[in-house]
């Protein structure tokens, strides 16, 4: 049995390994039609039907006990054991066509300067706000608004130097942004290592491809933070900050302060002393310029944000205010991946760029609304909700599969604090083809790219692809039964 | 240039891993001794093991070779079983693993969880010498890839520095040991032989000294043979030659008080004399070089990791 559309009777054999593959609405990553390959995969299908599934199951054995050496694992919560579990990695990559990825690329660059634009508008000037492009008491009300970044001047404007924009592709095979990352994102530690564990895996179907590098993101990440270094600093000492050891991606920024070849600090490794940030080392004190921070605004500075915080550095707001130390990303970029403010961003792109968006946006209901929540409220049953300031895939209402008491919890939920959720039409994220006990079969997934931006913008060919393990579901969080695999994005 | 904290790690790595390798010796060598010991008497002995690696548990010594090696190599909540030191040897390779090299964390990181899955397989009890030879090669291997792949800067002396300091302690309270509970043991017996094998050193001593094993001479080549790299002295140059790299690579000037402690120290063995250790106090000796490695691990943190930062900032 092949790939088939469900209505489909019996068309040729494909593979042993594809008797479960039933196409449905969904786009297939792969395959255009039952049994038919999209020009870019053919080959990739070639070596599949002819694989066999004990090789295959070896490869993931062999990518998977390589994962666990090199420690690429999260501790499983609530097991006093410490056991470590690595993130499930499926072994089939997925691949995008050169001629898709340029347009990604364009969308994605256009994205990326004009949210900027706006975080310094909104943080300066305020002339969207005045001229009624973004509704005010939106911005006033975001809980990522940061009020001590007004009139902050941030090291050549750049507010977001690292986006991990979300996208899916819709039926029609069009990719859409379901969510910009404007703070921490995370993720692209795996991108590298799927890659990795792909070349040494599958190193024949690797030959068959032009598949683009991906290896020099390190070297770009450093070259970004380097267009923030402050104008004084001849040789500038660039950190990474992570919350430590215990945070669950504590192996990403390890991973990012070896590849770029600096210092994985800690807020106890830093002080302030006269609005100058040092860090301790053996030699004494030495003067930082560029922390890329792993660590979330309400955490940065007991002093500032939130007193409890024992993972930020006391001070810091200040040495930045005072320009003498940068940080990446800005305070306050949540404000722009706000999942209401997200609305908006096709028509701020109009309004910096005078430019049409190049990757539209989902269509998105905001509750805050009236004429939209009466609506969201009449198709509950139909409609994703979601709180704006979660995420992860949890404070989420899948409207088809949620119970009428879940749907009377959200409504209550809703009524008392409309501006806290947004709706969104039931789409179905594309499928792409994955290797599960033993055979071949379509799994939902998305794609986060990394968006760097300093001297320019910066786009390494790749992503990470999150894949929706469990059959039928479409949530592709790591935290709620989601995996990865490698991203392949072809050269010409 | 080294942070604080990351130095402190490195450090601690190799301390941590040549402590597992320490116990995990004895421990291979009590089993071995106690097999054609029980000839002659009823039961397991193994007192003497647990008072050397400060493992004192309200229900005595372990009874049996399983409970031994459940105390000793397996049980976590006791800080000093070899399973507890990988495991602190690992969480400190995770806070430094900018510093260290991949081969290093993952050959570092492989060997916890191969001893993971055999305290799970529980097929170690069958073979128990079999499980001292993973440790102890792990810990080699370890030390192998990191002369091999990192660079031998600052953080490279940190190694060096905690494990040359664990060493010399551990061997010199080992021979302490002996010393004050076997002070009339016929020569060749073979509680010399194992105290030699506990610190890798048997083969090494009859090269130098013919299988002729006497006390003074086991005690003499421990202590104070130049070239064995187990032995105390040996250790001690080690540590005053990394602690002295150290103050050259951040700036410090020489003679700072780590650095004259473990030159104090060395001198001390190079010049001293079997003879008159054990004729005149051998215990006080012996716990002498305990405290000065203390002391030396103190200077040395106050140095470089816990300093005053008001002694540190710009004027």
């Amino acid at each position: 049995m092949t790939p088939t559309l469900q209505s489909n009777a019996a068309p040729p054999p494909h593979g042993a390994l594809f008797t479960d593959y039933i196409l449905d609405a969904a786009y297939d990553e792969m395959f255009e039609s039952p049994g038919l390959a999209r020009p870019h995969c053919r080959a990739l299908f070639d070596e599949l039907r002819s694989a066999s599934e004990s090789e295959l199951s070896q490869r993931q054995l062999e990518a998977d006990k390589a994962f666990l050496t090199q420690g690429i694992t999260f501790t499983v919560y609530g097991d006093d054991k410490g056991t470590e579990r690595i993130f499930p990695f499926d072994l089939l990559p997925r691949i995008i066509a050169a001629q898709e990825w340029r347009t990604l690329e364009r969308g994605l660059t256009q994205r990326l300067t004009a949210i900027n634009l706006f975080l310094k508008d909104v943080y300066h000037d305020q002339r969207i706000l005045a001229e009624g492009v973004v509704p005010r008491e939106l911005v006033q009300s975001c809980k990522h608004y940061r009020r001590e970044m007004r009139g902050v001047h941030v090291h050549r404007d750049i507010y977001v130097s690292v986006a991990g924009t979300d996208l899916i592709r819709l039926e029609d095979g069009r990719f859409v942004v379901l969510e910009d990352n404007l703070r921490v994102p995370s993720g692209v530690s795996y991108m590298l290592a799927n890659r990795e564990a792909t070349k040494r895996v599958l190193p024949g179907l690797f030959d068959r491809y032009h598949v683009s590098p991906v290896a020099h993101y390190g070297q770009a990440l450093l070259a970004t933070l380097r267009a923030l270094a402050p104008n004084n600093a001849a040789e500038p000492t660039f950190v990474v900050l992570t919350p430590g050891v215990g945070n669950s991606a504590y192996f990403e920024h390890a991973f990012l302060a070896r590849e770029m070849g600096v210092a994985l600090v800690e807020g106890r490794d830093l002080l302030v002393h006269d609005n100058v940030v040092y860090m301790r080392t053996t030699a004494g004190l030495r003067r930082v310029d560029v922390i890329y921070r792993r660590v979330d605004d309400d955490f940065l500075d007991p002093l500032a944000f939130r007193a409890d915080s024992h993972l930020g550095v006391p001070g810091l707001l200040n040495a930045y205010r005072a320009g003498n130390v940068s940080l990446a990303n800005a305070i306050g970029t949540g404000l722009a991946d706000d999942k209401a403010l997200y609305a908006y961003i096709p028509a701020i792109i109009r309004f910096y760029m005078s430019e049409e968006p190049i990757l539209p946006n989902v269509e998105t209901y905001l509750l805050a609304n009236r004429a939209d929540r009466q609506y969201v409220l009449e198709h509950l049953d139909a409609l994703v909700v979601k709180a704006v300031g979660e995420s992860g895939g949890y404070g989420m209402l899948i409207g088809p599969h949620s119970t009428a008491a879940e749907r009377a919890e959200f409504k209550t939920k809703i009524e008392a604090n409309p501006r806290n959720f947004i709706a969104q039409p039931t789409l179905s994220l594309s499928r792409s083809p994955c290797f599960i006990g033993g055979r071949i079969e379509p799994r939902h997934v998305d794609l986060r790219p990394y968006v760097l931006y300093g001297d320019h913008v910066t786009i390494v060919p790749g992503g990470l692809t999150r894949v929706a393990l469990r059959k039928g579901s479409l949530v592709v969080n790591s935290s709620q039964g989601g995996g990865s695999k490698d991203t392949w994005v072809l050269a010409d | 240039m080294l942070q604080s904290r990351v130095a402190d790690s490195l450090y601690w790595i190799s301390r941590y891993l040549e402590r597992a390798g320490h116990t995990i010796r004895l421990i291979d060598v009590r089993l071995d001794l106690e097999l054609d010991r029980r000839a002659d008497a009823d039961g397991w002995d193994f007192t003497r093991l647990c008072a050397v690696v400060k493992c004192e548990t309200a229900a005595g010594a372990p009874a049996s070779p399983a409970a031994l090696v459940e105390t000793l190599v397996f049980d976590v909540s006791n800080r000093g079983s070899v399973l507890a030191c990988i495991t602190a040897a690992r969480d400190n390779a995770r806070q430094a693993r900018e510093e260290i090299s991949s081969d290093m964390w993952e050959q570092l990181n492989a060997l916890y969880l191969r001893l993971k899955q055999v305290r799970g397989e529980g097929t170690w009890s069958i073979r128990p010498h079999y499980l001292s030879r993973l440790v102890i090669e792990g810990v080699h291997l370890f030390e192998g890839v990191t002369d091999a792949t990192m660079g031998h800067g600052e953080g490279w002396q940190f190694l060096r520095a905690g494990r040359f300091i664990e060493r010399a302690a551990a061997t010199a309270a080992l021979v302490d040991l002996q010393f004050r509970d076997t002070p009339r043991l016929p020569a060749n017996h073979v509680e010399w032989v194992g105290l030699l094998r506990s610190c890798a050193a048997f083969e090494a001593y009859c090269r130098c000294y013919t299988a002729d094993v006497r006390p003074d001479r086991v005690a003499e080549f421990l202590l104070l043979n130049a070239e064995f790299p187990r032995s105390v002295r040996f250790a001690a140059a080690r540590v005053e030659s990394a602690l002295r790299a150290i103050a050259q690579l951040t700036g410090r000037g020489a003679g700072g008080r780590a650095e004259r402690l473990a030159g104090r120290l060395h001198a001390s063995l190079d010049y001293g004399q079997v003879d008159e250790i054990l004729g005149e106090d051998p215990h006080a000796y012996l716990a002498d070089i305990g405290r000065y490695c203390a002391q030396i691990h103190d200077a040395a943190h106050v140095s470089y990791i816990s300093y005053p930062i008001e002694s540190a900032l710009p004027a």
